[in-house]
């Protein structure tokens, strides 16, 4: 007697069922936590309602979600960038705060120029310090294969100590006695967008880079030699490209862009330096990456739904009297979901005997 | 009384159909060949009889009893034995251990009981192996009897060989061949699966040839000539191209002086090897797969830097140069292995324009236009059976292997080095590879034929040269060689310089 096998095969989703995942999505997390939020004594369907509807449904919450994915949508950019060519940054985390330091440091020193002069040497600035920041691991994976996982990892945790280090040193408050940085001169600060609301300019910064990179990824030579690289390397190699120079420079435009994340949460947000400026931005940019199917547009979108979400974690929170935990357990699962659904849309289970 | 009765057998794979209602008989003590093209299915039909596939249709009996095999671990038990292409050998492991490994089930294994037990069991068969040796250390044609002992130990009654002489030398073919008379003796029947007509006719009972996933025939062997076998193998009469002529040009183009490579360990592989292709010939590399020929083709494709020696092209050096250089050098290359050499999951139109981008772009941006027209260009006068939007991992292997030609040979190249231009692809393809080749030698380029092939460097070589242990061991002209010498050459028992006086083997 032998019992049915069953075997997992690697098949494409049907389409019918690829656009129906995000239903999917949506009715399996709300099953799994439902019975989490009945025990907080609320209705399921309520909170449901403030974590995805509510917060598109005003002005001010509408433009919040905006801000929050931000810089969500620049470090799922830098990460799509280095994981298009197979290099795998996951330092986009302490190459955020590179950026961030530059800006802070610029701040202070640039002083009375106008606005839109001040702009550009930031946005230069941050982006050269988040590449100075991701060039030691990409030197050593061009030069002696180190491996870039490891090394920009560590590197995150070198940085957050750098950053505590000067805030509690040299750049501490001198009048609160806080561990943040001097304020930076109004003239560097992001203009708003909208009165009223915290919506920057450095929205529109995120915008144009998600334009350019889509441009650069799917229309150029490079972008050609870029997806060529991560997606086959010998082969890239066999056409006379240089895999190593690739890489480097993809590694060093993704640090760029984190450093850009830093620099617009600075000066956009918080106008100083604080060291809890990214609550891990860096590290949600690679499963934004991942989400978006390492396409610049898909990128975005995945970042404002992120956006969208924690978000509506806190209108959930607020308006229900529910523990903020909630939200995030809600948001979690959700995540996971997402995830499995992707990984395993390309499958399907057959009986083998 | 039949040992293994296959009726019906149907296997599908998608919309592909590689068994169609095959069936498939065994006798006691004998030696069954299935011949049949790349494709055929040969192979398809012995996996399911070794339980490493299911049958869609179809009963597979064996000594008349209905059997359900799920698994290789089903056909053991039933005394079926399957050696392939690709040994399951442990290295470190002696050739004791891994013969009885898992078969014996005893946790602990005494070293000389097992080697005195796996000793005789290689006498009764005539298998002459050192059950002491570790099993790194041994040869191919050593490392295949371990496989086949390692199946006779577990009591297979039915042996299966997966093209056991794809990777064996002449002298180590003999060699084998000796082992399955003596097994035929012992009253084991052998399944041969090939596609080489004179070692079918030389060591099989019977025949059973496959052509697109059904049986066209099985015969008694001594009443089939290999003409009549080949016709029914590829369904027509001619096949096969030969060069014509020899034509002497004496322009070296492509010259490699005391060129030496380390393999990826870092061990030395190239010895100081040297040749020369003249303009509008094939020099005809031969040599047993593992002696320095993938390092060679690596180095001459501008992937692998060498640790010595130089590469001249119309004299010039091209040491320390990139692959891009070297195509720019108007040296066409064609990768080894055609799946990493280009890349599935772009199209094919963007793998066709790699190599040349510079010529696709203007001001940093690609012009579709162009490599669209480029690419339908390319596609309809090599007849590949793609479109350009394609991904490059949905075609076949003969497919693959004409974009790499068109790639390269869009823009004639000075130089063709051709590694293993043909392995693994059916007649048809390997006649259209043939042919190509042979054109760029009547244009006028430099061809280096590296092949583990004989057939196709005798049929193709103006010159041949044997490579063994990472050096070239002699230069014959192509008419004055034959299988028989050459094999002797790779096998590193004669130096062609040292007059035919022998080497001894380590």
């Amino acid at each position: 007697m032998v019992l049915p096998k069953f075997k997992i095969e690697k098949t494409g989703a049907p389409f019918w069922f690829r656009s129906l995942i995000p239903v999917f999505t949506l009715l399996i997390t709300f099953v799994l936590t439902s019975g989490l939020i009945l025990w907080g004594k609320v209705n399921p369907f309520q909170a449901y309602y403030y974590f995805l509807i509510a917060p598109l449904s005003s002005r001010v919450s509408f433009l919040e979600v905006l801000v929050k994915s931000t810089p969500l949508i620049l470090t799922g950019i830098s990460v799509t960038v280095a994981f298009t060519t197979g290099y795998y940054n996951i330092g986009a985390e302490g190459q955020l705060y590179a950026g961030a330091l530059a800006a802070a440091w610029l701040g202070t020193v640039l002083g009375d120029l106008p606005v839109f002069v001040n702009i550009p040497i930031m946005l230069v600035g941050g982006f050269v310090a988040g590449m100075l920041w991701a060039l030691l691991p990409a030197w050593l994976k061009v030069k002696w294969e180190v491996d870039e996982v490891v090394t920009t990892l560590l590197l995150n945790s070198v940085m957050m100590f750098l950053v505590s280090a000067i805030l509690n040193g040299p750049w501490r408050d001198p009048a609160s006695g806080w561990p943040q940085s001097p304020e930076i001169a109004i003239s560097t600060q992001l203009p708003k967008l909208i009165p009223r609301s915290r919506l920057h300019f450095g929205f529109i910064i995120a915008l144009v880079i998600v334009a350019v990179i889509w441009f650069v990824l799917t229309r150029t030579s490079f972008g050609l030699k870029l997806r060529a690289v991560g997606l086959g390397r010998e082969g890239a190699l066999f056409a006379g490209i240089s895999t190593r120079q690739v890489m480097l420079i993809a590694a060093l435009i993704s640090g760029g862009i984190a450093g850009i994340a830093g620099y617009v949460e600075v000066a956009g947000i918080q106008y100083h330096l604080i060291g809890e400026i990214s609550p891990g931005y860096g590290y949600t940019g690679i499963i934004l990456a991942t989400m978006g199917g390492l396409n610049a547009i898909g990128v975005m979108a995945s970042a404002m739904f992120f956006g969208l979400i924690d978000t509506g974690a806190q209108t959930l929170s607020r308006a229900l009297g529910v523990p903020v935990y909630l939200g995030e357990v809600t948001q979690a699962t959700m995540l996971l979901v997402i995830l499995g659904m992707f990984l395993l849309q390309g499958y399907r289970m057959r009986r083998a005997g | 009384m039949h040992v293994v009765e296959m009726t019906g057998i149907t296997k599908r794979f998608g919309p592909v159909v590689a068994n169609d209602q095959i069936n498939f008989s065994l006798r006691q003590g004998e030696i069954q060949a299935l011949l049949g093209e790349n494709g055929a299915g040969k192979t398809t039909l012995m996996r399911i009889l070794y339980g490493l596939y299911r049958c869609d249709e179809g009963e597979i009996r064996v000594r008349g009893q209905p059997a359900n095999i799920l698994s290789p671990r089903d056909a053991i038990k039933l005394g079926i034995g399957m050696v392939t292409q690709h040994f399951a050998l442990v290295p470190p492991f002696t050739v004791a251990e891994n013969v009885v490994m898992g078969f014996r089930d005893s946790l602990w294994l005494e070293g000389e009981t097992i080697e005195t037990d796996v000793l005789a069991a290689a006498e009764r068969f005539g298998i002459q192996l050192d059950p002491g040796a570790t099993v790194r250390y041994l040869s191919v044609g050593q490392k295949q009897r371990v496989e086949i002992l390692k199946a006779l130990y577990r009591n297979a009654q039915v042996l299966i060989l997966d093209e056991p002489t794809a990777v064996l030398v002449p002298q180590e073919v003999e060699a084998l061949f000796d082992i399955l008379r003596k097994l035929k003796e012992e009253g084991i029947s052998v399944v041969f699966i090939s596609h080489k007509l004179n070692e079918v006719t030389e060591i099989s009972d019977r025949v059973t040839v496959l052509r697109d996933g059904r049986v066209i025939a099985t015969m008694d062997t001594p009443s089939t000539t290999p003409n009549q076998l080949a016709r029914m193998m590829v369904g027509r009469e001619a096949f096969g191209v030969t060069r014509e002529g020899e034509k002497s040009s004496e322009k070296v183009v492509l010259r490699v002086e005391n060129l030496c490579a380390n393999d990826d360990q870092g061990i030395q592989v190239l010895k100081g090897v040297s040749f020369v292709v003249n303009a509008g010939e094939i020099l005809g590399l031969a040599g047993v797969g593992g002696n320095g020929q993938k390092e060679l083709a690596e180095v001459l494709c501008g992937v692998r830097q060498p640790s010595g020696g130089e590469v001249q092209v119309d004299q010039r050096d091209m040491s320390g140069s990139s692959a891009g250089e070297f195509t720019a050098a108007g040296i066409g290359r064609i990768p080894e292995d055609r799946y990493t050499g280009l890349i599935g999951s772009l199209t094919v139109a963007e793998n066709t324009v790699l190599e040349h981008l510079n010529l696709f772009t203007r001001k940093g941006v690609l012009d579709k236009k162009a490599i669209r027209k480029h690419v339908e260009g390319l596609i309809d006068r090599f007849q590949i059976k793609a479109r350009p939007a394609d991904l490059t991992r949905t075609l076949s292997g003969g497919n693959l292997q004409k974009l790499l030609l068109a790639r390269v040979l869009a823009y004639q190249p000075k130089v063709l080095i051709a590694p293993q231009p043909t392995r693994g692809l059916d007649v048809g393809a390997t006649e259209y590879v043939h042919t190509q080749l042979l054109e760029q030698r009547e244009a006028g380029a430099a061809v280096l034929l590296i092949s583990e092939d004989l057939d196709e460097i005798l049929a193709l070589s103006d010159r041949i040269a044997v490579i063994y242990e990472g050096e070239i061991v002699g230069v014959l002209p192509g008419r004055a060689a034959d299988v028989e010498k050459l094999g002797l050459m790779m096998s590193g028992m004669v130096k062609e310089k040292d007059n035919g006086a022998s080497k001894v083997q380590n």
